[in-house]
């Protein structure tokens, strides 16, 4: 972005008190809050992705005027992070939500219920 | 340890192979230190950054490999012909199927194409050397020491025997003791961060350093596939790092990721591993198919048809390719919901790859075709291709692939798409492209003897696979039951049709060498379609004399429309090149030290070699080194002899 | 894209040279970032899969891991203002900040070894049962690349002195800047997926 001439740089300044008051509310809502915790966790996952964007945008200049003929391949930020989420969420998908619905046949649901701890919460986990 | 814990002992055949290497590597020394070759060595090859020497090397190498990975193929289909001879074990059988799966996809298949990319993509964009010469050598000597790592093995430690896919819990430390598993993990460590540099450069090359005027849809379809290749690099090698590197903490430091105690979860390293495995399959078929679309367009003298089909199909095979991996384990058993939703998905991937069938068919169609050794590979790409590519399909239904699963009807098909696809793909190109880097063609004559033999070869010995996987023989089993007999008979004779195929291609390399007419120009074939005939043969090392400014998608075919060449006298200016450099190949080899000492577990010696390598790279960073400028006379000298003015 | 230097605009790309370092190093960002996800994958996956030993929400305290978010948050911030004074043509400005950002990250280390060794105390280490070792794994390899930042700024440091403020001592510092950074977005997943989802669970 222009400014870069500019003796105080406001855009780092603001990016930097957002990071450190999104972090206190991330922590508030982890730690201090009433929320049901798929309400925690989604929200703060959500908090998380804002203050990525935050560095990203305001720090480390991914769309800056200097760069506007290309050199900063922007949509490999985009595809690393749908990588990301096919990683992440594919992952959980194949790995913990099978326990719970895995074994032959006619048995599904008595196989459910004994599965063992362990993979039940595995496929709890999955749910969020 | 004992001398005898450290060498493999017991075994006729690897004495036989131990023999073979100290005559080998006592040969090579011999003759390099009586020519006086060792400083033409290090000049002109292990220090150069030159793209064109690093591809022919990357080629040289995966041609070593495919000798390696085929004699172990050779071995496994002896034993399966002749089952009662003992000629192999089961350990023995074991460790073979698992460095033949390896070699072949690693250090082979991969390989070959990116050196192909490395010779070609810099000339069809008009480019002078890739983006980062220097990491384009770390990258050529990143693989061949991971290479060097794998195939020391056999001799040294002992071979892994947990199969290439190297599933947990057998390939941890509990079931697989000793060395032999850490040689996989750390070989393909080592090679694969070479893997991910050539990934980064060949898409800052592409992207940054065309020709002024080339838009990306002017593009060469190979340098498109390259692109997009990279881009699957990118992102899909990661994977296999981290993979590796939580399966080398599991055996060596005793983390619980893949172990059956401590809560690990073995199958997490199936997904793991195909999540990188799926899009390497792509990794290594995408360039083929650049490679096919270049040699048949040229061939049939026609401009290839449909080539926005075409890239869009490539990129949104390459997408797709993320999608797909649990079909490789549908058996594990994750529920029909997740094994619905991959099955899908994979039967996705045949729409587009079927576009591009449609796309050669439509080039080939009404074209008069030239048919040279090269176009012979590839026509006979497309019908071998298919078959395996139907019965991918079958295999992507997940219900059937539990017949399926495990057998050798699995074993046909991927075979029939890595080598109908894969290698012939390498074998069409390195003929296609063979006078650009060596200065004479192939002998067409011979080439058409080692095709026949390998083509007819190939289908005879994996077409009977596919039924006796049907009849219920699983892979990698050391013996068998008489039903299966006559169809492994077959299939032996199949294999070795292919050996003898290959004798001849290596034999036609030294003929031609002694008896091909040498070239005079650089378009050798007469049709060259894309920039890279352009250049005179052989190909300077700063490939263009003056970069020819590009408005059509066969650039080539203009320029001679308009009477241009990439040598026009009065636009010459100083060209600025990179230094040549040996601390690729010195940072690589402490860092083959580094992993020989995890590989053993003497963490002294992985200390002090990845200290070393840590050292060089401290170097490099305090290296400004700037290149230097080639003068105008010079350039005209070298173009006036290399072009007969 | 001629191979001259333009004459205008920021250092760091005013030759081809330092256009096509900073765009490949964008694109090892972005395998980073698949690197760190599938670290993240593991984890997900092991989570909840202790053992006998201890768990996660035992041993989390809220307080050390804020101080070192903290810090991180804060030298990401100094490491954007070195490059902005880099921009600016202050060399001096430049190394100020960028000891700054060293100091903090030097801080962030030596919290997380704090750390992990009062882990250890607790017996939870590599070995002690799937989770711990999808945690050590992930955070350590954040550490290791925080240590690997801070050698790789120690040498750059040595060359800007050495050599002033050229078009490949800006280009090396802009990409430092750029790893920093993204360090720390690694360290917000971790400080919310690993760290808080850790404390709520």
């Amino acid at each position: 972005m222009a400014g870069h001439n500019k003796r105080i740089p406001t855009q780092h300044v603001v990016g930097f008190v957002l990071s450190i008051a999104l972090t206190l509310l991330a922590t508030w809502a982890a730690l201090g809050s009433n929320l049901s915790t798929m309400w925690i966790i989604s929200g703060i996952m959500i908090l998380a992705v804002i203050q990525a964007g935050i560095q990203l945008f305001m720090f480390m200049h991914v769309v800056e005027f200097e760069s506007q003929n290309g050199h900063v391949p922007w949509n490999m930020m985009f595809h690393g992070a749908v990588l990301a989420a096919i990683i992440v969420a594919g992952s959980l998908f194949t790995m913990s939500f099978g326990f719970t619905h895995n074994h032959d046949g006619d048995h599904q649901h008595e196989q459910h219920e004994n599965d063992g701890q362990e993979q039940h919460d595995n496929g709890e986990h999955e749910g969020h | 340890m004992q001398l005898d814990e450290f060498f493999v002992t017991g075994e006729p055949l690897i004495y036989a192979g131990m023999v073979s290497i100290v005559l080998v590597s006592a040969a090579i020394l011999f003759i390099l230190t009586y020519f006086k070759k060792w400083g033409w060595l290090w000049r002109e090859w292990l220090t150069t950054v030159d793209h064109k020497k690093i591809g022919i090397m990357y080629i040289l190498s995966a041609l070593a490999m495919l000798f390696r990975g085929g004699a172990d193929a050779l071995m496994m289909r002896t034993q399966l012909a002749f089952p009662n001879m003992n000629f192999l074990n089961a350990q023995h059988y074991d460790e073979i199927f698992t460095t033949h799966g390896t070699v072949m996809i690693i250090f082979m298949a991969m390989p070959f194409l990116i050196g192909l990319m490395n010779v070609i993509v810099p000339l069809q964009i008009g480019a002078r050397d890739v983006a980062f010469p220097y990491l384009n050598a770390l990258s050529f000597w990143s693989f061949l020491f991971g290479a060097m790592l794998f195939n020391i093995s056999f001799v040294i430690g002992g071979s892994p025997d947990a199969g290439w896919t190297s599933y947990t819990p057998l390939a941890g430390a509990a079931m697989s003791p000793g060395p032999g598993q850490n040689f996989y993990l750390m070989g393909l460590q080592l090679s694969g961060i070479g893997t991910l540099a050539t990934g980064v450069n060949f898409m800052v090359t592409i992207l940054k350093m065309r020709a002024p005027g080339m838009k990306m849809f002017q593009m060469p379809i190979f340098t498109w596939s390259t692109l997009i290749t990279s881009f699957i690099i990118v992102f899909a090698f990661p994977i296999l790092t981290v993979a590796l590197a939580l399966m080398t903490l599991d055996r060596v430091f005793g983390a619980q990721f893949f172990t059956l105690t401590g809560e690990g979860m073995p199958m997490m390293w199936a997904n793991l591993f195909w999540m990188w495995g799926h899009p390497e399959v792509y990794i290594v078929i995408l360039p083929a198919f650049g490679i096919f679309s270049e040699v048949i367009s040229t061939f049939a003298r026609k401009q290839l048809f449909g080539y926005k089909a075409m890239v869009w199909a490539i990129i949104l095979i390459a997408g797709l390719s993320f999608l797909v991996w649990v079909h490789h384990f549908f058996t594990m058993g994750a529920g029909a919901f997740v094994n619905s939703v991959f099955s899908i998905s994979t039967m996705l991937i045949a729409v587009p790859t079927g576009v591009k069938i449609f796309n050669w068919l439509g080039t080939l169609y009404k074209s008069r075709i030239n048919n040279t050794v090269a176009m012979m590979w590839s026509l006979a790409f497309i019908p071998s291709f298919v078959l395996g590519g139907i019965t991918g399909v079958m295999l992507g239904m997940a219900s059937a692939d539990y017949q399926f699963h495990n057998s050798y009807f699995l074993v046909a098909h991927f075979h029939y798409v890595l080598i109908a696809g894969t290698v012939f793909a390498c074998f069409s190109g390195l003929v296609f492209w063979y006078p650009k880097m060596f200065g004479h063609k192939l002998n067409e004559t011979l080439g058409k003897w080692s095709f026949w033999f390998f083509v007819i070869g190939f289908h005879v010995c994996f077409f009977p696979q596919y039924f006796a996987g049907l009849d219920g023989m699983p892979r990698r089993v050391f013996t068998i039951i008489p039903e299966w007999m006559p169809l492994n008979i077959i299939s032996t004779v199949g294999a070795f049709g292919m050996g003898i195929g290959f004798a001849i291609f290596i034999f036609t390399v030294v003929y031609s060498y002694r008896y091909s007419e040498r070239e005079k120009t650089g378009d050798s074939w007469g049709d060259g379609r894309t920039l890279e005939w352009a250049t005179p043969t052989p190909v300077p090392f700063y490939n263009f004399a003056t970069v020819p400014h590009v408005n059509s998608q066969d650039v080539y075919m203009s320029l001679k429309e308009e009477g241009k060449t990439t040598f026009e006298e009065d636009e010459l200016e100083p060209i600025h090149m990179p230094s040549n450099t040996g601390q690729p190949f010195i940072m690589m080899a402490f860092l083959f030290i580094a992993s020989f000492g995890v590989v053993f577990e003497w963490m002294w010696m992985a200390i002090a070699g990845l200290a070393a390598g840590i050292v060089m790279m401290i170097i490099r960073s305090f290296d400004y080194d700037e290149g230097f400028h080639v003068e105008v006379d010079e350039i005209k000298r070298t173009e006036r002899s290399t072009r007969g003015l | 894209m001629s191979s001259e230097e333009l004459k205008t605009g920021p250092l760091e790309y005013r030759t081809q040279e330092g256009q096509m370092t900073i765009m490949g190093f964008w694109i090892f960002l972005a395998a980073e970032i698949v690197l760190f996800s599938t670290l993240f994958a593991t984890y997900a996956v092991l989570f909840g899969r202790t053992a006998d030993a201890t768990p996660p929400a035992e041993l989390f305290e809220p307080g050390i891991v804020l101080i070192m978010t903290f810090l991180l948050l804060t030298s990401s911030f100094t490491c954007g203002l070195a490059i902005h004074e880099m921009r600016r043509g202050s060399v001096k400005g430049l190394r100020i900040w960028m000891i700054i950002t060293l100091l903090l990250g030097l801080g962030f280390l030596g919290f997380e070894i704090y750390e992990f060794v009062h882990y250890a105390h607790e017996g939870a280490t590599l070995q002690s049962s799937a989770y711990w070792s999808a945690f050590f794994t992930l955070a350590g390899t954040h550490g290791l690349h925080v240590t690997l930042g801070i050698g790789w700024v120690i040498l750059l440091l040595i060359q800007v002195t050495q050599r002033g403020l050229t078009p490949r001592t800006s280009r090396k510092f802009f990409v430092i800047g750029l790893y920093w950074h993204f360090l720390d977005v690694v360290w917000i997943f971790i400080f919310t997926s690993v760290y808080l989802i850790g404390m709520v669970v």
